[in-house]
């Protein structure tokens, strides 16, 4: 909540004390018009302010502090970032006058990314999935075929009894069609977008969907009930994987180099002698840590695991970003590849540290192809910078300016851009 | 002699429907199902008007339609192509390709059997 406002609890506290506004002022080193815009919650207090306050009032920083007000804050300040009309200088007062407000418009935003988030997911899968043309075709023949029927009938006064015979046969055996295509379309439809073993969903699609209901959390859960069974056998795989990488990257050893090196993957490989993909997954599926997306692709570029994370949109059906860093991986094996991303609203509302890493893979050694797999680690800005890095680890690759991407061309607004491949839905 | 109308169609029902209303207005219709033999039934049967369905196995109503056109024989018939599809970008490429008229399933049989007079020169 932005309800709990730092101004007028100096305020109250100040009046409470019986102290006037420019001795208050005098003490903390702030000038007595600037504590007035404070008190009366025009201007946000910076912690340093707060704390020679706090002390001039004799009383903890702490109790006068809103963490949770400066929070929504930052938020606040990335839509106004997005929405050119917003007052970005007068984000603080919105905030600390107008908390109901505040609250409302951020809420708003929430609600505005879920929603671009479905209407990526079902335009994602309409636009790719092979079974929903082929039921729309099935369904609008058999509507065709009972819709010229039913006119003959209807219309054809003199129509000889062994032609009536055969266009009701005709019209029962449409009708039949139609239902059947009806049902499919209600049970795809009635998904929402989501993925449920139903006949159509493909098998990494159950597999996401099964580890999703599970947070993820899947080294130990054996449950493969409602899965097909190509998505148990991928299930097991996965499971399989994750169980690896714990054992490459036992709790104690990743959360201290976890601690050390952040989100970076490639440093927490590397410190604990581990293979980096383990620490890809490891990052992603950690329930303990802050919350990380994750995609990886094969030499196709097919993505064939999607861990999604809130405001960034991975396609269901390939068809990604190309400027995704992913991609410049696999063209770049073994080398960290990372960059800043913008997503979301005119490319300002979400913003996202990305590291990818491609590694080359010979099964079946001199005699056969070689395979490469790229992952990508997404991980929310606000907590995507690792922690600082001992003189002795260089980070891999200087940060970037964020570039503006997205989830799939259809469903991104970034504009102009030299990648699209058509025009977004959205725009 | 009454006109000869080839109906490419694989949905053996609508191809009943139309069948029986255009033989009704006077028509000798030939039907098939599969667009891979459109070429040789054309060649055959010699028609006034094709009626043709946009998706067909074997060959696309698309592909026939463009072999029809870059056939000297069968460059200026007219041809009626019936879709279930009914996306805008599929009627810009069957006008592209020289359709006559693009009609979506599901199609008004009285519209369906004027189009086929207009396009028989008797409407």
């Amino acid at each position: 909540m932005v309800a709990a406002l730092s101004g007028s609890k100096l305020r109250a506290r100040r009046m409470a004390l019986g102290l006037r506004q420019g001795d208050v002022a005098r003490a903390a080193g702030v000038s007595a018009s600037y504590l007035n815009l404070i008190e009366h919650n025009r201007r946000r207090v910076p912690d340093d302010v707060l704390a020679r306050l706090a002390q001039a009032l004799g009383q903890p920083a702490d109790s006068f502090a809103d963490g949770a007000g400066a929070a929504h804050h930052d938020d606040l300040r990335s839509i106004a970032l997005a929405w050119p009309r917003a007052e970005l200088t007068r984000v603080d007062e919105f905030a600390l006058r107008f908390p109901g407000w505040a609250d409302t418009v951020l809420a708003m935003h929430q609600r505005t990314l879920a929603l671009e988030a479905a209407i990526a997911a079902v335009n994602d899968r309409m636009s790719h999935d092979p079974h929903l043309p082929a039921t729309l075709h099935e369904v609008l023949s058999a509507v065709a075929s009972v819709r010229s029927t039913s006119a003959i009938l209807a219309e054809t006064e003199d129509l000889e009894p062994e032609w009536q015979a055969r266009f009701l046969r005709n019209l029962e055996q449409d009708s039949a069609r139609l239902a059947k295509g009806a049902d499919a379309l209600v049970r795809y439809l009635d998904s929402g977008g989501q993925v449920e073993a139903q006949g159509t969903a493909a098998p990494q699609e159950e597999v996401e969907a099964w580890a999703a209901r599970l947070e993820w959390q899947i080294a130990d859960d054996s449950n493969f009930a409602g899965l097909s069974g190509p998505a148990r056998d991928m299930a097991r795989d996965l499971q399989a994987q994750v169980r690896a990488d714990l054992a490459a990257l036992p709790d104690a050893s990743y959360r201290a180099a976890r601690a050390l090196y952040g989100a970076d993957p490639v440093a927490i490989a590397a410190a604990c002698h581990a293979p980096p993909f383990a620490a890809f997954r490891r990052i992603a599926f950690d329930k303990l840590g802050p919350p990380a997306g994750l995609v990886a692709c094969d030499a196709s570029g097919t993505l064939v695991l999607r861990r999604p994370v809130l405001g960034f949109s991975l396609p269901r059906f390939g068809a990604a970003c190309p400027l995704w860093p992913l991609f410049t991986a696999l063209a770049r094996p073994l080398q960290p590849i990372t960059a800043q991303a913008a997503v979301g609203q005119r490319g300002a509302a979400a913003q996202f540290t990305l590291r990818a890493f491609c590694a080359p893979s010979h099964p079946m050694g001199f005699a056969g192809p070689e395979l490469r797999t790229a992952m990508m680690l997404i991980v929310p800005q606000d907590q995507g910078q690792s922690a600082p890095m001992p003189p002795s680890a260089p980070p891999s690759q200087p940060l970037n300016a964020p570039m503006a991407m997205g989830s799939s061309c259809r469903v991104c607004d970034v504009a102009p851009c030299a990648a699209r491949r058509e025009a977004s839905i959205l725009a | 002699m009454p006109p000869q109308i080839l109906l490419i169609e694989d949905e053996p029902n609508i191809a009943e429907a139309i069948r029986f209303l255009l033989t009704r207005d006077g028509c000798d219709v030939a039907v098939i199902t599969n667009g891979a033999e459109a070429m040789g039934a054309l060649s055959k049967t010699a028609p006034d008007l094709v009626i043709l369905d946009l998706m067909l196995p074997g060959l696309s109503g698309l592909q026939i339609l463009s072999d029809m056109r870059a056939s000297p024989d069968f460059a200026a018939l007219p041809v009626l192509m019936l879709s279930a599809k009914g996306q805008e970008r599929d009627k810009e490429a069957a006008l592209a390709a020289g359709v006559s008229v693009f009609m979506t399933k599901p199609f008004d049989n009285k519209d369906m059997r004027e189009a086929v007079q207009r396009l028989l020169g008797g409407g």
